[in-house]
């Protein structure tokens, strides 16, 4: 090390402490950009949201036409169907449509199949729970039957009426 | 306090049986807990936040603002949590030190305080070695740090207890040489002895009494952030390298230990910096007359507000210093230590005794050229800050709570 160097290094440290000093003095009068996420944000979080955010699916039974589509293409079988032959009603019917939200990876190839857009994401985001069991969610109550939509026969019917 | 404590003994007749030592003892360990439960402990506590609060400004956060009015509290909740978590001796580790270090580290930063004045009456001990003891006893944090990352039987805490040690010691030298610029100039070991040698106002201080001196402080102050541990010199408990170095393995009240000491060592590296280069509790002396016809008490909150404006400018400084550098490696450290600042500070020595024969009255030209030098300096600071304000068209808030 030459004396020139010597005294450069002495300048350069001071030279370049002062310029930093006065960057991270400029950002403490700055506005904070915290977001004060849960509970002091201007608007929800929820309303935020953008409108294809992937959240909890969740399953529209009126239009479910029960094809098992979701099901299968679920890459880690979160989903559930079971169908019946119902006797008395002469019709196959759904009996259970368990979506496990613990599992699932919000990779959203179920929505994408589904003829009807019966299964979608919603907004609802916050899956913090004390238990893994509540985050099962059951679309056909216990004990009870729905019947599939089915568009084709539906719209024959309305126009042999009309 | 020796005043004190020889008016207690006149008037109470308890006190007459007893010897006199004795006497001075139990009022310094009384006055001395006092101080611990009523300056020390919150000073650290509060610290704490302020830290966190000014870090978290400096990053365009927030920071700590649940607990109590703006967060202020945290720290209370923090000790208290500390205070309840499991008390952790690896099963591995040599119990006895790693129960002792904390204690020595603590001893040693607490024991430094006994001689840091207050005000021009309310001191501890003014001890006539004082800055000398301040040294002396500061030098036990190594032990204690040492000690603890030897005795928790880790890798991580042996190698952050070696670098700290390593590098306290080294950077001893530096700050012994600037503190001895100083008493050159004042001519006493006493910390009330050199506050006296100066005066109040700005160009009577020592820090602008010739150039060299002017110097000494910022090696006082580079060497006394190292000796505290603190960043750009936090390489004993780097946590991006060593985990946590030598606190790694321990938890609650122990850990706390440490981090209390970090803190209250804060207050001593200004308080040391304060007395000996920017004229300590020292008020004008119309100030002084006027307050002494208000009240006798005045002229003391004065100088106690003085001192404590000026170290906490000092605080306030090293913390922004904090979230400023990055961390030096352990050859530069070195380097910097005994290739720049052990040289300059014997040039700023023999500068200083030059100086001193050459113009023992001293130059006030050169005084106020000094001052008026730093002032513009300032003007340039804030003139690049406000550069930078205006070059990032930044959203501002001045308003420090939100």
């Amino acid at each position: 090390m030459t004396v020139t160097e010597y005294f450069t290094n002495i300048k350069d440290t001071a030279t370049s402490i002062f310029e930093g000093m006065t960057i991270t003095l400029s950002h403490l009068v700055r506005k904070p950009v915290t977001i004060q996420y849960p509970d002091r944000t201007p608007r929800p979080v929820k309303e935020t949201l953008p409108d294809r955010f992937r959240g909890f699916l969740k399953v529209d039974m009126e239009i479910c036409t029960a094809c098992l589509a979701c099901m299968n293409d679920c890459p880690i079988d979160c989903i559930k169907i079971v169908t019946k032959k119902d006797e008395a009603l002469k019709e196959r019917v759904l009996t259970q449509f368990d979506i496990d939200e613990a599992k699932c990876m919000y990779c959203g190839l179920c929505t994408e199949p589904c003829p009807t857009g019966a299964i979608h994401f919603t907004k609802e985001f916050e899956g913090a729970t004390e238990d893994l069991s509540s985050l099962l969610f059951s679309f056909v109550p216990e004990n009870q039957v729905i019947i599939p939509y089915k568009a084709l026969k539906k719209e024959k019917e309305e126009t042999v009426n009309a | 306090m020796q005043q004190l404590a020889d008016k207690l003994i006149q008037h109470c007749a308890l006190l007459q049986g007893l010897p006199h030592e004795l006497t001075y003892l139990l009022v310094e360990i009384v006055f001395g807990s006092l101080m611990l439960m009523l300056f020390v402990a919150p000073f650290a506590g509060i610290i704490s936040w302020v830290e966190r609060r000014v870090a978290a400004r400096m990053m365009d956060r927030i920071g700590p603002n649940r607990v109590g009015p703006q967060g202020f509290l945290q720290w209370l909740a923090d000790g208290v949590k500390s205070l309840l978590k499991e008390d952790i001796v690896p099963s591995s580790a040599d119990s006895f030190l790693f129960r002792l270090a904390p204690y020595l580290v603590f001893a040693g930063m607490f024991m430094a305080f006994v001689s840091i004045p207050f005000t021009s009456r309310v001191i501890i001990a003014d001890l006539n070695v004082g800055i000398f003891y301040i040294i002396a006893v500061t030098s036990l944090v190594v032990i204690g740090i040492l000690m603890s990352g030897w005795a928790s039987n880790n890798k991580f805490s042996l190698l952050g207890g070696m670098r700290s040690a390593a590098q306290i010691i080294s950077y001893e030298i530096p700050a012994g040489l600037a503190i001895l610029v100083v008493v050159l100039m004042s001519g006493s070991l006493s910390l009330q002895e050199i506050i006296k040698a100066q005066g109040a106002h700005p160009w009577n201080w020592f820090i602008f009494d010739n150039p060299f001196s002017f110097c000494s402080f910022f090696i006082l102050f580079i060497s006394s952030l190292a000796e505290g541990n603190r960043t750009p010199f936090d390489i004993p408990e780097a946590e991006s390298e060593l985990v946590s170095g030598y606190s790694t393995e321990y938890s609650g009240m122990r850990f706390v230990f440490f981090y209390f000491e970090e803190w209250a060592n804060l207050y001593l590296i200004a308080a040391v910096g304060v007395t000996l280069f920017f004229g300590g509790w020292q008020i004008p002396p119309s100030v002084r007359e006027w307050a002494v016809g208000v009240h006798f008490v005045l002229p003391h909150i004065l100088e106690f507000a003085t001192f404590f404006i000026k170290a906490m400018s000092l605080v306030f400084v090293i913390i922004w210093i904090r979230w400023t550098l990055p961390r030096l490696r352990v050859d530069q450290l070195m380097a910097m230590c005994w290739q720049y600042l052990i040289p300059l500070g014997f040039v700023m020595v023999l500068g200083t005794a030059t100086w001193i024969v050459l113009f023992p009255q001293g130059v006030p030209l050169v005084r106020y050229v000094l001052f008026s030098g730093t002032l513009g300096l300032f003007g340039y600071f804030f003139y690049r800050v406000v550069f930078h304000l205006r070059y990032t068209k930044a959203e501002l808030q001045f308003n420090p709570f939100v």
